[in-house]
């Protein structure tokens, strides 16, 4: 098993955190993981993505040529990579901010309206542990309590109120998608 | 009975300088070595000789020293001083050293106001690759590669380091002195005794600037030399302390290490 | 043990304030900023840490300088043309017999290039780099965990040889994430003789690299050398990965080892019997070894982030018993597996005729 993911949106999104935490919960359940942020230059332009490798083999390249699932947060993200995902693969995008659809029949596509419901949860910013609850639902690479333990890991244990905000917010995201 | 009234300072090896005739390097060495015995830091001192004339310092001062790069003295100093913050560290500096290529390092130190004391010898040429021009030699002043004089159009202007150093808020004190007298000397010494009780008493950073005579390549004899620095050398960079904040008590931040 | 997710830049901080480095000097520059940031950081909370941001990487080196002759164990870190300005000070540790540890995560290049992965300063990290008749260690490590280890292994070399030690990765190295475990370092073993702090109230010592007599500086050299031909025969390290039935084996080092791998990966899932030789330590290169292989595998692809430097190795230990490809993708391109295959399957085919 080798699985690849791009996340990606804007400066601000929380996209960089968003495959940290993928890849420090996947780290935690004992699979290799690799994660690739991009840097320099290119983050100038107010867009930032990272690329997430887990397996339960040894990594070689932590770069995704054929990534098996975009997570796209804002418009641009989408165009840039939606050609770039494997067939069979899976996008899952911001449908609050992003209008247009993939015309390829050959992926699965997930619209979460994430932005709208980190509104209605009355904090804006978790709009990408909700994606991520969704994500992993219908991924299943890691359960919902390992990831969210991480998720406390990372974030400090001195935020209380933080911590169940973001529980609510995976657990909305995770509740989104029906199986 | 007789009572020696004068003999080799202990900081100085039982070594005969290289130095020319007429060589302010000679008398700087010595007064330095002097001020090492008299202030009784020679187990703790640390020294930098720079590259030019005094590369050789180390076969010279009888204390422990480590060569830098060309300009480098100062970072260096700065690598030594922080890593083992009790000793005292000078760094021996001649102008190409300070003012051309080792500028950054020099100026970059003493804003950081590390507790540090540079010797500085002005002699407004390079002495030791045959006497090219230097960042401090005089307008109209001809070295070989200056053949009909500085032109300040060509080359630029002399790059007066006190004045420039004076003004970062990193240095304690400052003073320019030259050697070219009895009394020049006597002077020299003070300043460069005060520099290092600076950094004894954990002030900062301190730059004694030496106008130092240089007969073979100002193609002057000795005493002509030092009449050179008393008619034109000192008019351009004039004596006198530039910088002293000795007065005002350890400075904050200064034990940063 | 506990497994932590670090970035290679910030692994290499957090090694080497584990090695005991109580002195870093650098200056800023991409891909590998973040290991200044968390030098700066955590740094000064190790007891006696210093951190400074230099004015120049020429500064860094020669503050890094001072600081080891007195003893401390020292690091400074930059990108390509950032090392390109410390050679000064790298030629000067060599030739002062100072132990350091210089970290270059390399970008494209020449001039200023472009802040992608690449690998075109091995010639530079391993023929000396700068002025002067000396070598460097140089560590290429290819995964997180070897960064840590090897930041480890290179302080513990630096002191045992008292030379500078490089630390060659690129930009993908130090910004990427895996999983880490911080082994626990050596005790530091390094001779008092060797530290200036004082003359005391005995004889002073000096440590200089200028020595005017020519006689005295050939036998400087020839120390140098014979302390370089123990290192060769000494701490030469590689891998070998599948290579026990290979017909075609890939040569690469960091980056590119780790591509090679995953290409490997799927041509052996086709069938194709090849393997890699990666060198971990890129000075000295293991040649005795690589040639050891020569005698059962014919034909070697060198692949490299750059136009071709290591290949010169390769061909040197080789002597020509077996042929050799090379395969480049340099100026900061970093290429997938799938491609790499691809390349190497053609050669693959072409070796069964």
């Amino acid at each position: 098993m080798m699985i690849k993911t791009i996340f990606s949106g804007f400066g601000g999104q929380g996209v960089l955190m968003m495959g940290y935490s993928f890849a420090h919960s996947a780290m935690n359940k004992g699979y290799q993981t690799t994660y690739l942020p991009s840097y320099g230059a290119e983050m100038r332009g107010g867009t930032a993505n990272c690329t997430v490798a887990v397996a339960d083999e040894e990594i070689a390249s932590p770069v995704a040529s054929e990534p098996d699932h975009l997570i796209a947060m804002n418009s641009p993200s989408l165009f840039n990579f939606q050609n770039k995902i494997t067939s069979g693969g899976a996008i899952f995008l911001n449908s609050s901010i992003i209008e247009s659809r993939p015309s390829r029949k050959d992926i699965k596509v997930y619209a979460i309206p994430c932005g709208d419901m980190a509104q209605e949860l009355g904090n804006t910013r978790v709009a990408n542990v909700i994606m991520m609850g969704a994500f992993l639902k219908e991924t299943g690479i890691v359960s919902a309590d390992i990831y969210l333990k991480s998720l406390e890991t990372i974030m400090g244990s001195k935020k209380k109120s933080a911590a169940e905000i973001n529980r609510k917010a995976f657990a909305a995201g995770f509740d989104f998608i029906k199986k | 009975m007789s009572k020696k009234v004068f003999s080799r300072p202990r900081s100085l090896k039982e070594a005969v300088f290289h130095y020319c005739p007429g060589c302010g390097h000679s008398i700087a060495h010595r007064l330095v070595a002097e001020v090492i015995d008299e202030l009784d830091i020679r187990s703790r001192v640390i020294g930098i000789p720079p590259a030019g004339c005094a590369v050789l310092a180390y076969n010279y001062f009888d204390v422990d020293m480590i060569e830098a790069q060309h300009g480098r003295g100062p970072a260096t100093a700065t690598g030594i001083k922080r890593a083992r913050p009790d000793s005292i560290v000078f760094s021996y500096q001649g102008d190409g050293d300070l003012a051309a290529i080792g500028i950054a390092e020099s100026l970059h130190a003493a804003n950081r106001g590390e507790n540090i004391t540079v010797i500085f010898i002005n002699n407004a040429c390079y002495g030791m690759t045959g006497g090219q021009m230097a960042p401090t030699t005089m307008l109209q002043q001809r070295t070989t590669t200056t053949p009909s004089g500085r032109n300040n159009i060509l080359d630029g202007y002399p790059v007066k380091v006190s004045e420039i150093f004076s003004r970062l808020p990193g240095v304690t004190y400052l003073e320019r002195v030259t050697v070219n007298s009895p009394a020049g000397v006597n002077k020299t010494k003070k300043a460069i005794k005060k520099a290092f009780r600076c950094q004894i008493d954990g002030l900062g950073f301190s730059l004694i600037e030496i106008l130092s005579p240089c007969p073979t390549n100002w193609k002057l004899s000795p005493v002509d030399s030092c009449k050179w620095i008393d008619d034109v050398m000192s008019k351009e960079f004039p004596l006198g302390v530039f910088k002293d904040n000795t007065g005002a008590g350890k400075k904050t931040g200064e034990a940063a290490p | 043990m506990n497994k932590v997710l670090m970035s290679g830049n910030n692994i290499i901080g957090e090694a080497a304030i584990r090695s005991g480095c109580r002195f870093y000097a650098g200056y800023p520059i991409t891909p590998q900023n973040e290991l200044t940031e968390y030098m700066a950081e955590h740094m000064r909370e190790a007891p006696g840490g210093v951190f400074i941001q230099s004015e120049s990487e020429i500064a860094a080196i020669h503050m890094i300088i001072g600081a080891s002759a007195t003893g401390a164990r020292v690091m400074t870190s930059s990108s390509s043309p950032g090392i390109s300005l410390k050679q000064e000070g790298i030629s000067s540790m060599a030739a002062c017999e100072l132990p350091g540890v210089i970290v270059n995560i390399m970008r494209g290049g020449p001039g200023l290039g472009n802040i992608r992965p690449a690998q075109g300063d091995y010639f530079q990290a391993t023929r000396g780099g700068g002025h002067g008749d000396y070598r460097t260690i140089v560590f290429g490590p290819a995964t997180c965990q070897e960064l840590a280890d090897l930041t480890m292994s290179a302080y513990d070399l630096a002191d045992k040889y008292r030379t500078p030690v490089m630390i060659l990765a690129d930009g993908m190295m130090g910004q990427m994430m895996e999983p880490v475990i911080f082994k626990k370092p050596k005790p530091r073993h390094y001779n008092e003789n060797f530290i200036l702090k004082g003359a005391g109230s005995g004889k002073s010592k000096f440590i200089r690299g200028l020595i005017l007599d020519a006689i005295d500086m050939e036998e400087h050299n020839w120390k140098l050398e014979r302390k370089y031909q123990v290192i060769k025969a000494r701490e030469t390290l590689h891998e070998e990965h599948r290579t026990e039935d290979a017909k075609l084996v890939i040569v690469a080092y960091g980056t590119a080892a780790r591509i090679a791998k995953g290409a490997i990966k799927r041509l052996r899932d086709n069938g194709m019997q090849v393997g890699l030789f990666r060198p971990i330590t890129l000075w000295p290169f293991p040649e005795a070894e690589l040639r050891a292989l020569s005698a059962r595998v014919k034909k070697f692809l060198v692949f490299e982030m750059s136009t071709g430097q290591m290949l010169d190795d390769v061909r040197l230990a080789l002597q020509g018993y077996a042929d050799i490809e090379f395969h480049g993708r340099p100026g900061g391109v970093v290429p997938t597996p799938s491609e790499l295959a691809n390349v190497i399957a053609r050669h693959y085919k072409e070796t069964g005729k």
